[in-house]
């Protein structure tokens, strides 16, 4: 995974300290509350979903520092995040983190936006996800797990109906705006 | 009760921890809870009851440990002892005889003594041992310690003088062992009894170059005192000198500080007392050097320094710690604390962590602190103390969230803490001021 050029660190990403889990109650909590924040900024930024502990994540080590965290720091983080309602294990052993940087809730109102926006009354999921409107949105190569999940969210709502499409592994959505 | 009635002896000076204040020379031998004083015959001699009997080398101190007062009876001024007896109550002729105001302490055993005293004619006073120590010992000691008349050696300041018993017993039995032949069993056993007494001979005069080495030792005790006394006023006179020869002048104070204590309190003089004893001086001893150290000291170094100080007569770590313990009951100048990590340390009542706090933090703030942080021995070094107590106070500032720690390869390292001072709302927005922004000024221009 290539860190992209254009999401600028903040300046304690440098600060050693920054990669120790802080064993002080009050220091940990804000050392927990700002990696959460940078966690979210930066997928948000990169357009990522999942964050595997197991594999390397350009975030949880800074080579500039010879800094790293250790792995019971990673699960601190995101387990932080979890409680939140930010983030979810999509494993038993939490070793996989879906990452929520935008709510359910939030993505369902924007996929409402968004379809407004562009009058997209009807349209397939795979339109939404890699679409001509998609491009330069939130939307553009969304989790398709965390895309249906918004979807049926409309659609207990009302707002949207969900169908088979033409073929096997596409379905339709229509949006009652 | 107060001592201060017994005004017809001369009051003895005593410390703040409860401990007398013994003269040049002068050692402890013996001491004996709950004793009484009373005179025999003269009944406007007021008694003294309740106190620590002190046995030295030159006095017997009654100290009052409640209002911190004593008054001593110098061994010089004494006549004779006599041996200590019980008044058995299955001798009516006894108690008959007895005088009527020792009525409440007759059953305890009682050693008469004569005394001279200043603008009057003998007295016998008697000391009445309240407690169940063994009083045997204790006569025993007195006698000893009578017989080697210490304080006429410290008077004449003659050195070697400290054993004159050894030297008046021993030619006398010299003189009366007569040549037998070596004949049967008789012989055999007479053979055996003049090894025997050799060996003894031998063991006393060996004994006799013991007590000079002993007295030559006090003097260099107290040559060693003279030049600290005589490298404090030099080095405060010529305070201009280089780092390194006040570095070596004060090694040598170090260690001139520590050659001794004269009397150390011993299982074998205090006895049921040790621990409390012990307690008391080690109170006395530790305030100096842990005043220096800033006023914390490690408990390790603290025994280190106190052994030595006290030469041979070593104590168990045990002991040390129960003689720290003990302080909490006592009103001394000095407390035992124990860190979270379990370290214990002694330090002063006075002393204050925010010191030390506001020291480590200005330390965490240089330039240099700020990029690499700082590890328990730059610690050390900055407040001259040891690492290991280092450690503790920056974990203390950790804890207070004035530090934070980094665990790396390179090892464990503090900084100062950031953590406070990053805006939530705006992670990447750099402050104008503050600590975050020296901060970030110092390490953008590293990196």
């Amino acid at each position: 995974m290539q860190r992209t050029v254009d999401f600028k660190l903040p300046h304690f990403f440098n600060y050693p300290p920054y990669f120790t889990l802080q064993p002080v109650r009050e220091t940990r909590e804000k050392q927990v509350q700002l990696w959460k924040e940078l966690i979210l900024d930066y997928c948000r930024s990169q357009k990522m979903y999942i964050i595997s502990l197991e594999e390397d994540f350009p975030l949880f080590s800074n080579p500039k520092i010879e800094r790293s965290l250790s792995y019971e720091a990673k699960e601190v983080f995101l387990a932080a995040l979890v409680s939140e309602g930010r983030a979810e294990w999509i494993d038993k052993n939490h070793k996989k983190c879906l990452v929520l940087w935008l709510r359910i809730q939030d993505w369902a109102n924007y996929i409402l936006d968004f379809v407004k926006e562009n009058g997209l009354e009807v349209t397939t999921i795979e339109d939404i996800r890699s679409g001509i409107e998609t491009h330069g949105t939130e939307l553009a190569g969304i989790d398709r797990g965390v895309l249906m999940r918004a979807l049926r969210l409309l659609e207990q709502k009302g707002k949207a109906v969900i169908f088979k499409g033409s073929s096997a592994d596409d379905e339709g959505v229509k949006f009652s705006v | 009760m107060s001592v201060g009635a017994a005004d017809w002896l001369p009051a003895a000076t005593v410390m703040a921890s409860g401990r007398p204040v013994l003269s040049a020379g002068e050692i402890e031998r013996h001491l004996l809870p709950l004793v009484d004083l009373e005179p025999e015959e003269n009944p406007r001699l007021a008694p003294l009851r309740g106190c620590l009997l002190v046995l030295t080398s030159h006095r017997l101190v009654f100290l009052h440990e409640a209002s911190l007062s004593a008054r001593a009876l110098p061994l010089a001024s004494i006549i004779h002892t006599y041996p200590p007896h019980r008044r058995h109550n299955h001798s009516p002729l006894r108690s008959l005889f007895s005088s009527s105001s020792s009525s409440s302490s007759s059953h305890h055993p009682r050693i008469r003594i004569q005394i001279s005293l200043p603008l009057s004619r003998s007295e016998v006073v008697a000391v009445v041992v309240t407690c169940k120590a063994d009083v045997d010992v204790f006569y025993g000691r007195l006698l000893e310690v009578i017989r080697t008349r210490a304080w006429e050696a410290t008077a004449s300041a003659a050195p070697a003088s400290g054993a004159p018993v050894a030297e008046g017993a021993a030619p006398a039995e010299e003189d009366l062992a007569i040549r037998m032949p070596v004949v049967g069993v008789a012989g055999i056993l007479r053979k055996e009894q003049e090894t025997w007494e050799s060996a003894g001979q031998n063991l006393q005069d060996a004994f006799q170059d013991l007590n000079a080495l002993m007295s030559k030792a006090k003097e260099m005790m107290e040559l060693a005192e003279k030049m600290r006394q005589k490298l404090l006023t030099n080095s405060s006179a010529q305070s201009n000198s280089n780092d390194e020869e006040m570095g070596s002048k004060q090694d040598l104070q170090d260690l001139l500080l520590s050659v001794g204590i004269v009397s150390p309190v011993t299982k074998e003089t205090a006895g049921a007392l040790y621990h409390q004893q012990l307690s008391r001086q080690l109170a006395d001893f530790v305030r100096v050097p842990v005043e220096r150290a800033g006023g914390m000291m490690a408990l390790v170094d603290v025994y280190c320094l106190f052994n030595r100080a006290r030469g041979t007569e070593l104590i168990s770590p045990e002991d040390l710690l129960q003689a720290c313990s003990l302080w909490e009951k006592f009103d001394v100048p000095v407390m035992l604390r124990k860190f979270d990590s379990g370290v214990k340390v002694i330090q002063t009542k006075t002393h204050s962590d925010d010191e030390v706090f506001a020291r480590i933090s200005s330390l965490a703030q240089k330039p240099d602190a700020l990029l690499k942080g700082i590890s328990p021995s730059d610690a050390a070094f900055t407040l001259g103390i040891a690492p290991a107590l280092a450690k503790e106070h920056l974990l203390n500032a950790e804890n207070k969230g004035l530090l934070c720690r980094d665990v790396s390869p390179d090892g464990f390292r503090f900084y100062i803490n950031l953590f406070n001072e990053i805006d939530l709302q705006n992670i990447h927005l750099p402050k104008t001021h503050g600590l975050y922004h020296t901060w970030i000024s110092v390490a953008t221009a590293a990196h």
